[in-house]
């Protein structure tokens, strides 16, 4: 403890510790009902931070080309000391994070954290949520297996559908007209340095603007605590509410190393290019909405293309989330419904195509 | 009064709350970083890619002997002749599959299947095989026999 | 004008002469003015050039006077003259003799194809087709009647009547056919039980085109049944193992006296399915006790292979299904799994030295074989421990982590209860 001491001391003398420390100090977290929904933001950092040390532990041992990507994965699964456990961490906390990720998106959606002066939380929360959608689907490709390179086909197949642009998207994407070792190459760079770069000043600033404007408060509480101020329950970030945070995320690294020993995640065949697609291939669970819906539209609608319809439709959606803050209007009452509306039916939607996806053949 | 009795009590929670979130916070650190470490240092068996692997050590086989060995996921023989010269080649019999062995009366490679015969270079010489054994490159580094795909040409 | 007027004359005149001589001199090139005629005539008098170009004899400059005679550069009936030699369609009883003139020619076919054969008459007068034909019997089957004529293609030729595919096929067409093949008594079925051979699927599924037809065991031009006491012969040319376990075996004598065919006693002739474990059984499929009595010597030892056998497939099978919980655990076998392929060539190893008919030799190879899959069981024994002490090492971990989780509870409680207590 004094050999910590004597460190601050010595950080503060230099660098003005104490004082770049003193808001984070003074920072407090309301306490009420819905308190719990705060975890879900640390929680989704927390397990950027796995991602990041677990990814960098794979890049010891990975190698990104088609002919020896799967192998290097079996490698790490089968020789290398606890290869398995970091492996199977890695793609399992991919999983959470971007449950969590969409969870923290819709808790702050239904809480009405979007509204002013946080309208820019959301906007980088979202950026944020698509990089992670991005993590996700290039991560996906890099063990070469043969669901991975189908997957990998029919995402990049469907964004050669968006009109004008689209076709220049899906050779930028692929490194080619098809799905090769230039695909992979391309993802792995994408995967371990452009999305990590991005993610992280976008992290960055996602924080700062959150220390800036400190804790919302849902519409309902904020008026109860207006009206009498005695009611008021706040704890401190430091330490009382890191420790909690602390707690969180102890628990989720139980839970992780639980999941990759009892259910380690698979190797797969090794993909073949020119090999058939197997039956019933599909998307991870978090595009498996969008996949669903775009099996379900009609070829044609009114002359038009149906998936392209499905695409521009899902465009949309996604353009108007993120200006979702910007949406709500004067009458925030009025906006404020419409909004919870949307979240309700977005959530119900996601979660019923999801189910379905998966009962369907 | 109460209070004074309950300070050493509180002491006492007190010092097994610390040794409890210590110990544990140590032990659990300590269980991340354990295999983090193990992770770090590089397996027995090297992963020298697809293309090469270390068939034998130097002295492992007698002259006019061979070796069944892994190369990928088929099997592979080495083989040293009586004048000293390692071959490598697959050791998978290109008429149905079978895995072929070094004969050392014949000086020849032998499939026990349907007697089909291979020169030392994996060329087909007699019986039903259809093509040569696929023929691999031998160097040897420090006391390792490597054995790896044929480069170039 | 008078002059240009002469000049278009000239022209027109120059012209229709050049296009004569050039018409002259490529019929003159080609020389086959028959097919002028008999490319648009109806069969059976149709030959096209389209087929006739296929035609391997054509391509080596062969025309329809070489085989029919007439002159090929007359035009119209002019060319069928007999005394250019004209012989119009060779009678059937003339043809493997006008095939022969040049085909037994050692000398002319050194001029087109030296590595040729040149004894396919002779080969031919020794078959049963050639002793018939010698009788004078015209069913029976001629050169033209396998190789085809004026589309006849060499054997290399996948289109070809004798490409290897093809040459069973070629056969039935008079061997299938039970109407034709009555005055002859023998019986018809041959290409049906062919086609649901072993040695049928090895050339189809497998693509061995190595693999044997019809005229691998008969011969092609001396097609004839090998005898009975050759059918050993025959499929030792393949079989060489089973042949020389078997000529060492009690059986070999023994079938030779009694004037057994050998090898398809037990594996029969043309419908040679692939043999089971079953063949050693009491079932349909068993063979052995279609001579032996119930409870001799041979029956025992029939039940004692059969065990030894039976043992060692179900050894491979159970090791497998191990090494498969192992892999799906995400545990490493793959070198277990090969020595499972060297298991599995012991079986195959027994299964051929059944032929020797004595029970201590296929002991041996089965032996051999669950030594094998013993220590491939071992594997997957011990990766599964090892997947066990990785849920150990987890279950320690977690251990650790509820620990924690614990003194925070209570580190927090304390930090939250003393200055509440303050307070109070």
């Amino acid at each position: 403890m004094q050999l910590l001491k004597h460190c601050r001391e010595w950080i503060d003398e230099r660098f003005g510790w104490a004082k770049l420390t003193e808001p984070l100090r003074h920072k407090t977290v309301p306490i009420h009902k819905l308190s719990y929904w705060y975890f879900l933001g640390g929680i989704t950092l927390f397990l950027f931070g796995v991602q990041v040390c677990t990814g960098v532990l794979l890049l010891l041992y990975y190698r990104p080309s088609a002919n020896e990507a799967f192998e290097s994965v079996q490698y790490i699964m089968t020789r290398v000391h606890f290869g398995w456990l970091v492996r199977s961490i890695h793609s399992w906390a991919a999983n959470l994070m971007i449950l969590t990720a969409f969870l923290h998106m819709f808790s702050v959606l239904f809480l009405r954290a979007y509204r002013k002066p946080r309208e820019l939380t959301w906007v980088s929360g979202m950026i944020l949520l698509f990089l992670v959608l991005g993590f996700g689907f290039s991560g996906y490709l890099l063990p070469w297996n043969t669901l991975a390179f189908f997957a990998t086909k029919v995402g990049t197949e469907i964004t050669g559908q968006v009109p004008l642009v689209g076709h220049t998207l899906l050779v930028l994407l692929r490194g080619g007209e098809e799905v090769t070792g230039a695909t992979l190459s391309r993802f792995f760079g994408i995967h371990v340095a452009v999305l990590p770069g991005l993610t992280a000043l976008l992290i960055l600033l996602h924080l700062a603007l959150v220390q800036r404007f400190g804790m919302s408060l849902p519409p309902g509480v904020e008026a109860k605590w207006k009206v009498d101020p005695t009611v008021v329950r706040e704890m401190k970030f430091v330490p009382n509410f890191l420790l909690r945070e602390v707690m969180a995320w102890y628990i989720a690294l139980g839970v992780l190393g639980t999941l990759a020993a009892l259910l380690p995640w698979e190797l797969g065949t090794k993909a073949d290019p020119f090999g058939a697609a197997p039956a019933g291939i599909r998307p991870e669970w978090y595009f498996m909405f969008m996949f669903q819906t775009l099996k379900l539209i009609p070829s044609k609608i009114l002359h038009i293309d149906g998936e392209l319809l499905g695409i521009g439709a899902f465009g949309l959606a996604g353009a108007i989330w993120v200006l979702l803050p910007f949406l709500e209007g004067r009458r925030e009452k009025r906006g404020g419904t419409l909004i919870r509306g949307a979240g309700i039916f977005a959530l119900c939607y996601i979660v019923a195509m999801t189910i379905y996806g998966y009962l369907a053949k | 009064m109460a209070i004074e009795d309950s300070q050493p009590r509180r002491t006492a929670r007190r010092r097994l709350v610390e040794i409890l979130l210590g110990g544990g916070v140590f032990a659990s650190v300590v269980s991340f970083l354990y295999p983090v470490l193990k992770y770090l240092a590089p397996p027995p068996v090297p992963d020298l890619g697809q293309d090469e692997v270390v068939a034998a050590k130097v002295g492992d086989l007698k002259p006019n002997g061979s070796k069944v060995f892994r190369f990928g996921s088929r099997p592979a023989l080495l083989l040293l002749t009586p004048e000293g010269e390692y071959h490598a080649v697959s050791a998978v019999c290109t008429h149905l599959g079978c895995t072929v062995q070094y004969r050392n009366d014949l000086h020849a490679v032998w499939c026990a299947c349907h007697n089909g015969t291979y020169g030392l270079d994996g060329r087909n010489v007699s019986g039903p095989p259809p093509r040569p054994l696929e023929k691999f490159q031998v160097n040897i580094r420090s006391n390792e026999i490597i054995v790896s795909r044929q480069r170039g040409a | 004008m008078a002059t240009l007027q002469n000049n278009g004359c000239w022209r027109v005149l120059l012209l229709a002469a050049v296009l004569c001589a050039l018409a002259g001199g490529s019929r003159a090139q080609t020389a086959n003015t028959c097919l002028d005629c008999h490319g648009v005539l109806d069969p059976p008098l149709r030959v096209t050039p389209e087929q006739f170009s296929q035609d391997i004899h054509a391509q080596k400059g062969l025309t329809c006077a070489s085989c029919h005679g007439g002159d090929p550069t007359k035009a119209d009936m002019d060319a069928m003259s007999k005394a250019a030699g004209f012989r119009g369609k060779i009678e059937r009883g003339q043809i493997p003799g006008l095939c022969a003139r040049c085909h037994s020619d050692g000398n002319f076919m050194r001029k087109y194809n030296p590595g040729l054969r040149t004894d396919q008459f002779s080969q031919y007068q020794t078959s049963v087709h050639g002793k018939l034909f010698a009788k004078g019997d015209r069913k029976v089957a001629v050169c033209i009647d396998c190789h085809g004529v004026h589309d006849l293609r060499p054997a290399t030729d996948t289109r070809s009547k004798i490409y290897a595919l093809n040459i069973a096929q070629t056969c039935a067409r008079c061997h299938a056919d039970a109407a034709y093949m009555k005055p002859y008594g023998i019986p018809t079925d041959q290409f049906a039980k062919y086609n649901i051979s072993v040695h049928h699927e090895a050339m189809t599924a497998g693509g061995d085109l190595s693999a044997p037809t019809c005229t691998t065991c008969h011969g092609n031009h001396g097609a004839a049944p090998p005898g009975v006491d050759s059918v050993r012969n025959v499929c030792s040319n393949c079989h060489v193992f089973q042949a020389q376990m078997y000529d060492k075996s009690s059986h070999k004598n023994v079938f030779q006296a009694a004037g057994l065919p050998g090898c398809v006693v037990c594996h029969s002739n043309h419908g040679i399915t692939r043999p089971t474990d079953a063949k050693l059984g009491t079932g349909p499929e068993g063979v052995c006790m279609q001579c032996h009595s119930p409870g001799d010597d041979c029956d025992r030892a029939r039940l004692g292979i059969l065990a030894g056998l039976t043992k060692l497939d179900e050894s491979i099978k159970s090791a497998d299904r191990l090494l498969a919980v192992a892999e799906s655990s995400g545990m490493e076998v793959s070198e277990a799994r090969l020595q499972q392929d060297q298991a599995r060539d012991s079986l195959t190893k027994a299964r051929v030295t059944i032929h020797s008919f004595q029970p201590q030799l296929i002991e041996q190879d089965i032996e051999a074989g669950l030594k094998i899959t013993a220590k491939d069981l071992q594997a997957g024994k011990d990766a599964l421990a090892e997947r066990d002490y990785r849920r150990k090492g987890l279950g320690v971990t977690v251990v650790f982590i509820l620990m924690t989780l614990v003194g925070l509870y209570f580190y927090i409680r304390q930090l939250e209860g003393s200055s509440s207590k303050g307070r109070a």
